[in-house]
């Protein structure tokens, strides 16, 4: 038995350093060698100063931007210096009578900031609130709803949005994987460098 | 559904099929100590460590010394996380200035990890240090695999012993599991995940001052070589709170498609190498058949409820809980995979599914994780239902029942009777707990029927070792905490040590060659016996429960029902 236990002590020890020192020191420089823009958050620079991740939605009403998907957590509209961006989920169930509520109170907010009547079919995704509280996409279907507002908003020309935005959805990865999406933040950030 | 969903669910379940005899075939060259693919490079590393170790690498174990040798590692793994995590704000690498864990939550966790369950009671990026992430979770997440991997190892070799005792080494099976199969293949998903955009760094938190105006704390941390094992090893434990629902887990459709694949790739593979072992590939081709058959049926089941319109919101495709970059279908996907093989990572919220994607999640789970299953504890769960099918279809020709050419008897049965009833117990009793008193109800965030089905998720995750979560359930309580930690530990161990009772007890057998009487387990006709066993044992079990929870949930919903 005192013999199992010492190889059980080391074993476990030996196996430590390998898979939880060695293998994430060695990850890590080969990431930050070959990826070091991935690795690091693909975090976008603009005049010296972050102002945002490609990956992480943010949040915002202002009628010149697109709008992000809705949030559990109140996270994409920032935090303090001292607080951590977190994640997460409202994970109300499909009798959650606070869910059926949201929705109807967010396809009026909609309709009533793009001038849609009362029956105008809202997508779906601008109706239920992600499940990271962080997603950076909304559906091409969504982002052509708020055209007209934005472009309004910006007195640009419809087609100059319009474009913008065909130009910023990502089809399936390599033609197969996932579907179609709209990255807000850079769209959002291609509109901003118009003017 | 369109037909890209559907050619990408084809090209998923394609892709396991075409890598099972592959990786399949790999491994059992690994666990036999064969000459392979990388012995050039590990074979002086693993001799190594067997000296600095000080173990004779030929030396074998019978079943007891082989469980005390899983009992001793385990225990030593179990102390070291709960004391880092006691103490992690004291130590380096935390440049978030993150605190000590409490006590309660630290067992929890500590558990968690070392059972392969890895539920979390925690958010990830707010909670843990790199440093606890690094040699705590991360280790675990290796090694509790390699446990797994080691116990199958072990029951095989006392399926086909020629009436010896020796069930092998456990020190061995687990370096070669960690060496040779877990490390490469985490190496290399770690390197395409980072492409994709996985974080994997040392920084602290990223400022950004967001469009209009505020700032964004973004978490960093050395996050892909975690998720990398965390998939591989059926873990399941996300670095972040949202798991692989969150951007820096898993940023693009490629890198979901990588996590969803690694998840079953290893379970599916250990199936063949299990054919290849006993000296019979139909042996292992019969087991994958019967995964692979109620792992489809679950799958369509889901993904019919997911589109069927959820009438209390007006019928539109319900997208709560949802990533948009992965869409209902692979949201669906993941959640089938990451549920019958005891992974627990989730890249959609499971408590916004339907309510019967839901219920199939959960019966997944109480099956006992053996529809692929965790690495290891898959196949050796199946393996149990192997011997009870053998033993009915033996009650029921009225022959003594025979596998691979041993007879199977009393004791043996009784183990695999125990391995079963052990981890189903642990679920009904305590959920019956949580729903009668105050300390387990307070928790609900969800009303009605969905509400009690937040609770069974928990005890059945637990219990599973699966890890997921109707997370809607604040289960960082102590009495949650304390409950699911020792669901947990029954659910890992009274199925790992009947496993090896039984490993132990075959292994004295003799082997009788096969004659007319003798009831084939290769044919198709066993893997539909295996099926119903396992659909009629799980029926039995938790029907009533079932009934309670998704199935009138889903009533409810249909006549517009809100809590």
């Amino acid at each position: 038995m005192a013999k199992q236990l010492r190889a059980a002590l080391t074993a476990f020890i030996l196996l430590s350093l390998i898979t939880g020192v060695l293998y994430p020191l060695l990850m890590t420089g080969i990431g930050q060698v070959f990826f070091p823009y991935q690795a690091n958050g693909s975090l976008i620079v603009q005049d010296g100063q972050v102002v945002g991740s490609a990956l992480i939605g943010q949040t915002t009403d202002d009628p010149a931007y697109f709008w992000w998907r809705p949030s559990a957590v109140n996270a994409m509209q920032g935090s303090s210096a001292d607080a951590l961006t977190a994640s997460g989920a409202t994970n109300y169930g499909w009798t959650n009578a606070t869910l059926a509520d949201q929705v109807v109170e967010r396809a009026a907010a909609i309709r009533a900031a793009h001038n849609l009547p009362e029956d105008a079919p809202i997508p779906s995704d601008l109706l239920f609130a992600s499940a990271s509280g962080l997603d950076p996409h909304i559906s091409p279907e969504a982002a052509a709803l708020q055209i007209d507002r934005v472009a309004q908003a910006r007195g640009l020309e419809r087609a100059q949005v319009e474009s913008l935005t065909t130009q910023y959805t990502e089809a399936p990865q390599f033609g197969i994987l996932g579907q179609p999406r709209v990255n807000v933040l850079l769209l959002n950030l291609a509109l901003d460098s118009i003017e | 559904m369109t037909t890209f969903e559907f050619l990408q669910i084809a090209l998923y379940l394609g892709l396991l099929i075409v890598c099972t005899p592959l990786l399949g075939g790999y491994m059992a060259r690994v666990f036999r100590g064969e000459r392979n693919l990388l012995s050039f490079v590990l074979r002086p590393v693993e001799n190594g460590l067997y000296r600095l170790i000080g173990i004779d690498s030929r030396a074998e174990q019978d079943w007891k010394a082989y469980a005390w040798a899983v009992i001793l590692f385990n225990a030593v793994g179990f102390v070291f996380l709960f004391v880092l995590q006691l103490i992690q704000g004291y130590l380096p690498l935390n440049p978030a200035g993150l605190g000590n864990v409490e006590p309660f939550l630290a067992f929890n966790t500590a558990t968690s990890f070392v059972t392969n369950t890895n539920w979390q009671a925690y958010a990830g990026e707010t909670t843990l240090t790199y440093l606890t992430q690094m040699i705590g979770l991360t280790v675990q997440n290796f090694v509790s695999a390699a446990t797994g991997i080691a116990v199958v190892v072990a029951l095989i070799r006392g399926l086909i012993g020629r009436a010896g005792k020796s069930l092998g080494n456990f020190w061995v099976d687990l370096v070669r599991s960690t060496l040779y199969v877990l490390l490469p293949l985490s190496i290399i998903l770690t390197i395409l995940l980072i492409g994709q955009g996985v974080v994997q760094n040392f920084n602290a938190p990223a400022a950004a001052t967001t469009l209009s105006g505020e700032t964004q704390m973004l978490p960093q941390g050395a996050a892909a070589s975690q998720i990398a094992i965390k998939q591989l090893g059926t873990n399941g434990g996300g670095f972040f709170n949202v798991n692989s629902a969150h951007p820096y887990e898993n940023p693009t459709p490629f890198s979901n498609f990588l996590q969803m694949f690694s998840i079953l790739v290893i379970p599916a593979s250990l199936t063949y190498t299990y054919g290849v072992t006993v000296g019979s590939k139909p042996q292992g081709w019969a087991i994958f058949a019967a995964m692979f058959i109620l792992f489809v049926l679950g799958l369509s089941v889901m993904l019919v409820s997911e589109y069927t319109p959820n009438p209390v919101v007006g019928g539109i495709l319900p997208m709560e809980g949802k990533e948009l970059r992965f869409g209902i279908t692979n949201s669906i996907l993941w959640g089938a995979a990451t549920t019958v093989a005891s992974n627990g990572s989730v890249s959609a919220m499971h408590s916004s599914f339907s309510p019967i994607a839901g219920g199939i999640a959960l019966l997944n789970m109480m099956l006992g994780e053996v529809i692929f299953g965790g690495v290891g504890a898959g196949l050796y769960g199946m393996l149990i239902f192997v011997i009870l099918t053998v033993f009915i279809a033996g009650l029921m020709v009225g022959r003594s029942p025979e596998y691979l050419g041993k007879k199977v008897e009393a004791g043996e049965v009784k183990m695999a009777i125990l391995a079963i009833l052990l981890p189903s117990a642990a679920i009904l009793l305590f959920t019956a707990l949580g729903v009668v008193t105050d300390a387990g109800l307070s928790s609900r965030t969800n009303m009605g029927a969905h509400g009690f089905s937040e609770v069974l998720y928990a005890f059945t995750s637990g219990a599973a070792n699966n890890g997921s979560a109707f997370a809607g359930l604040n289960a960082n309580t102590p009495f949650y905490n304390t409950l699911i930690g020792i669901a947990m530990w029954i659910g890992r161990f009274g199925v790992i040590l009947p496993v090896l009772a039984i490993a132990g007890s075959m292994a004295g057998k003799q082997i009788a060659p096969a004659s007319a009487g003798t009831f084939p387990t290769d044919s198709p006709l066993f893997v539909v016996l295996l099926i119903a066993v396992i659909l009629i044992v799980g029926a039995l079990t938790f029907f009533p429960a079932l009934s309670l929870g998704p199935i009138v949930e889903q009533l409810l919903a249909l006549n517009a029902q809100t809590f």
